[in-house]
């Protein structure tokens, strides 16, 4: 099943569930008319709350750069004796 | 599927397949990292290289003198054609059952081929992709800027995709040949979504991928090849891989 499919039918469930809401009126009308609104409102609190921490604990890596430069010095040493011409860039 | 495994008889052989465009110095320095680190395993390097005009195929050349033709092969391609073209034009001459995907610009640096091999070899997975966003992997020279739009297209894929890796970008992977082949066929897309569309559809196929951390050093020499559209081209491959897969 396409994945658009999939993300559709789980809104029209959603919508389902708040038209439901509305007509059988168990949370007051008024409401129940701001429960789409709350939706969103959380979902971009979500995806913001995700980019944040995601952000806050970004894994880097400083020590591979000196690791990598190491490599390339011991790189070039083992061409250059090879006849590899790595001399210019 | 298995039977590669099982058959003691018959040792696996990776194909390491590298697109380069004016690599000359980093495509060396990538040749020996693999042979220094890869010493007990049956591989070869396929380099696909589209019409470097700065001598790369020359720097190939001169290594097949050093490590032997038949474990560097150069099949050049008269000009950019573009990854996705470039993984399948090399994947015609790759004699392994297994086939690995990376960069030529070193921020996929070769000391991570041991531990994708013994993944797959203690998984059985089909695929086994490198990410960047567990403990153990990370990037290096990234501003915040560059981290941000990283985590907030990362966010975005994983709500609207649902694709069960951590990292779709990422383009360091090692593939069983047939699945390769199969996910391959059925992509696409060019450029930079053509590695996501690879393991979105490769997840929804119903493969087993397995993940290994990386580090990622963002490339020493030579220039990055990402344009300012970069993010425009993404939220397009995102739409496209929404309706597609």
């Amino acid at each position: 099943m396409k994945h658009i499919i999939k993300i559709s039918s789980l809104l029209v469930a959603i919508m389902a569930f708040w038209i439901g809401l509305l007509e059988t009126s168990i949370v007051p009308r008024s409401n129940a008319w701001l429960l789409p609104i709350y939706l969103i409102v959380s979902l971009g609190c979500y995806g913001l709350l995700m980019v944040g921490v995601g952000l806050m604990r970004f894994p880097t890596c400083p020590q591979e750069a000196g690791l990598l430069q190491k490599d390339i010095v011991e790189a070039k040493e083992f061409l250059k004796q090879r006849g590899v011409d790595v001399g210019s860039d | 599927m298995e039977e590669e495994e099982q058959n003691k008889g018959k040792k696996n052989k990776y194909s390491i397949i590298i697109p380069t465009y004016n690599e000359r110095l980093n495509i060396a320095l990538i040749v020996y990292l693999v042979f220094k680190h890869l010493r007990e395993v049956d591989f070869e390097i396929i380099v696909v290289d589209d019409g470097s005009p700065d001598g790369t195929q020359d720097i190939v050349k001169q290594l097949q003198q050093v490590y032997g033709e038949d474990r560097i092969l150069l099949r050049a391609r008269p000009r950019k054609l573009g990854l996705g073209t470039a993984y399948s034009h090399g994947l015609k001459h790759a004699s392994g059952n297994f086939v690995v995907i990376m960069d030529a610009d070193l921020s996929h640096h070769p000391k991570y081929l041991p531990s994708f091999i013994r993944k797959q070899m203690e998984t059985g997975a089909s695929i086994v992709t490198g990410t960047r966003y567990v403990s153990g992997g990370g990037v290096h020279g990234w501003n915040l800027m560059r981290k941000l739009t990283s985590r907030g297209a990362n966010v975005l894929a994983q709500t609207l995709l649902w694709p069960g890796v951590s990292d779709l970008t990422g383009s360091f992977r090692l593939y069983r040949r047939s699945v390769l082949e199969d996910v391959i066929n059925s992509c696409v897309s060019k450029g930079y979504v053509f590695q996501m569309e690879m393991i979105v559809r490769a997840s929804r196929k119903g493969y087993h991928i397995e993940e290994v951390p990386i580090t990622f050093v963002d490339r020493v020499y030579g220039s990055s090849k990402l344009g300012g559209s970069e993010i425009v081209e993404y939220l397009k491959g995102l739409a496209y891989l929404l309706v597609a897969t």
